[in-house]
């Protein structure tokens, strides 16, 4: 596996970088609010990373509730501290620019990952999936569900849902391209972003396409309810749901054969991959558009003109460690 | 409630406050916690004793401190507001409207500010002292309506449109190191313990918040009197907008939700009765350092902010039932003594 190419190569890297810093980089990680299980994955990566790098400390902290002033009071303490670079989901990006800017002026390195802080406030941001990213590995659930040919319908949230409409469009794209000529799209339904009406829309797929394969649902809340449905009509195993979810809320599915696979972002991989980015910022004093940053095991990111850059592929979730993530989020 | 036989009618000769009353009081311990505080938080942290952190932390606490000075003349006199932080976000709001549609300067939005602040305290005056509403009932009511007023305009939006002359009064310092809403908070905490403990309108108070019926028969125009600290409290919440908003640069209508209580959390550190007629300014500007060096040394431990709520808990419950343990033991000290005289 790339792994274990990798990571020889990330240690080798580290271990320079180390000897030059000498002390201990500090580096802090600002979530939204303690207590979820997402962020704590994220930085169990966190840690991951640090270890691979070598004489990295990470600060984990965060408001007892969600609000921006919560956070600068952290990240407040986190300056008078003199951390070496504080990495932030935040909970408002316009509120966060001042405290930010300030960090920055005291030569801490600012970004933010899976929520933004406007581009005045950061170094970088990194967005959990691409849209292509997103699309791409669910049409490829798809032929991995039901093979290269046959129906498909989508179940998404609202017609003016910006990210599922994105993630849509990208599809159509790929099904017009040779890797997915053999899938043929027959409707986009919408559930509204509610379960009951995400149920009723999948049983009518269902009824008007006899010979429909596979339902697309890019929508944590559509996907639950397609699966729910296609169970109910005794059609696990003729037809098979996928897209984007939660493990906790798909294990049962996943078990039941009317979801095999689904994705959804690695928040593991998100806090290591940031750890990571957050230690390059240190080490090359900042970061231009155009710049790529190492990663470790992630590989590489490029930032683009706007300074932001994401997880390639949202992570793939199956039998084999579905109920692994299903007790993290 | 009272174990002393000898218990002094308080009604207070002027002036409320004295070098001797400090001595035998709430200072005396929050003076103790403020030392404790700096010890621990040295040992704890390397970070804490740098002049430099120790002042960045006061902007973080001084808006709270703020609306601490005014809410504690409220609750002197018998009353309670817990709509401070509603009016907060009213004002800041209204604020970011007339910076984003008309495009005001840093003048003209402060007073703005202020005046909203202002209005919406009458508000709360007007139902409590002239219609003669219980203080709770009305400042309930208004913290969901002032708050729900800003909600219905913004919705789930925010304005981040300030200019950045308004912005600079929450991001400048004094000497490149005082936070400009920390200085105010100073200079104004000098006004209101003179106001307070040196005039007669500060007597007033107390006379209004020991025995209003008395305080009435005396001559004190109370209703004016309460809506009168209604409005200021108002004022102050509306000032603590703009020292907030600017911090912040942006305004959201969930924008200190919450405050309430750290403001009330404060105030009861500081040693003024919640049943009224008891409590000195200095008690709530020793409590407001107190808290707000307390947090600053729990988050450079990189403390869990769940488990900083646990410590200002315990703080406030500690520092209320030392005085009361201590008046015990001195009592039965002197029961224990009396029988050899």
């Amino acid at each position: 596996m790339k792994l274990k190419t990798l990571l020889p190569l990330a240690l080798a890297g580290a271990m320079v970088a180390g000897a030059a810093a000498a002390d201990d980089v500090r580096i802090a990680m600002v979530p939204k609010s303690l207590g979820n299980a997402f962020f704590e994955a994220a930085r169990d990566g966190g840690m991951e990373a640090a270890k691979e790098i070598g004489g990295v400390e990470i600060i984990f902290n965060a408001p007892a509730v969600v609000t921006a002033e919560g956070q600068i009071e952290v990240i407040n303490a986190l300056i008078a501290q003199r951390v070496d670079a504080i990495v932030v989901s935040s909970n408002d990006p316009d509120a966060l620019v001042p405290i930010s800017k300030k960090a920055m002026q005291r030569g801490i390195k600012v970004m933010s990952f899976d929520s933004a802080i406007a581009p005045d406030g950061r170094m970088l941001h990194l967005h959990p999936a691409t849209a292509p990213g997103a699309a791409k590995s669910m049409l490829e659930m798809t032929v991995d569900a039901i093979g290269p040919e046959g129906e498909i319908a989508i179940v998404s949230e609202t017609p003016q849902s910006t990210n599922q409409n994105e993630w849509i469009a990208e599809m159509e794209k790929l099904l017009a391209t040779e890797e997915f000529s053999g899938l043929k799209l027959v409707q986009t339904a919408y559930g509204m972003g509610q379960s009951d009406k995400s149920y009723r829309e999948t049983i009518a797929l269902l009824r008007r396409y006899p010979d429909l394969k596979a339902i697309i649902a890019p929508s944590t809340v559509a996907i639950s309810a397609a699966a729910k449905a296609v169970e109910d009509q005794g059609m696990v195993g003729k037809v098979y749901v996928t897209g984007l979810g939660l493990p906790s809320e798909l294990a049962g599915y996943v078990h039941n054969g009317s979801v095999k696979s689904f994705a959804i972002w690695n928040p593991i991989d998100l806090g290591y991959a940031a750890t990571y980015l957050a230690y390059d910022l240190i080490q090359n004093d900042g970061a231009k558009a155009g710049d790529t940053l190492d990663a470790g095991r992630m590989g590489s990111f490029t930032l683009d003109d706007k300074l932001e850059t994401s997880l390639p592929q949202p992570f793939i979730y199956d039998a084999t460690n579905v109920d692994e993530f299903a007790e993290i989020f | 409630m009272s174990v002393s036989h000898e218990a002094p009618a308080d009604l207070p000769a002027p002036p409320t406050l004295s070098v001797g009353k400090i001595l035998r009081s709430r200072e005396l311990v929050l003076i103790g916690l403020l030392a404790m505080v700096f010890i621990g938080g040295n040992a704890s942290s390397p970070w804490f004793l740098d002049i430099y952190n120790l002042l960045d932390s006061t902007a973080i606490f001084s808006e709270i401190a703020l609306m601490a000075l005014g809410t504690a003349l409220v609750i002197i006199t018998r009353d309670i507001d817990i709509s401070m932080a509603s009016i907060l976000a009213l004002s800041s709001l209204v604020m970011g409207l007339a910076s984003q549609h008309l495009g005001l300067g840093a003048v003209p939005l402060v007073l703005i500010g202020l005046a909203t602040g202002a209005l919406c305290g009458a508000v709360n005056g007007t139902l409590v002292a002239r219609l003669g509403m219980p203080a709770i009932v009305v400042t309930i009511g208004t913290m969901s309506l002032f708050r729900g007023i800003a909600a219905g305009i913004l919705g789930d939006g925010k304005i981040a449109e300030f200019p950045t002359a308004f912005t600079a009064i929450g991001q400048s310092y004094l000497f490149g190191m005082i936070p400009l809403s920390f200085v105010v908070f100073i200079l104004l905490s000098v006004v209101f313990v003179v106001l307070t403990h040196f005039t007669v309108l500060g007597r007033n108070l107390f006379a209004l918040g020991n025995n209003p019926e008395g305080a009435r028969y005396s001559g004190v125009r109370t209703n004016r009197l309460r809506f009168l600290l209604f409005t200021l409290n108002g004022l102050m919440a509306g000032l603590a907008a703009v020292f907030l908003t600017a911090r912040l640069g942006s305004t959201r209508p969930d924008i200190a939700m919450g405050l309430e209580m750290e403001v009330i959390t404060m105030v009861v550190l500081g040693g003024v009765s919640i049943s009224g007629g008891k409590g000195t300014i200095t008690g709530v500007v020793l409590a407001a350092l107190v808290i707000g060096f307390l947090r600053l040394a729990v988050t450079l431990n990189n403390v869990p902010g769940n488990i900083l709520i646990v410590f200002t808990g315990l703080l406030l419950i500690g520092s209320v039932a030392l005085p009361i343990i201590g008046e015990k033991y001195a009592y039965l000290f002197k029961l224990m003594r009396r029988p050899r005289n």
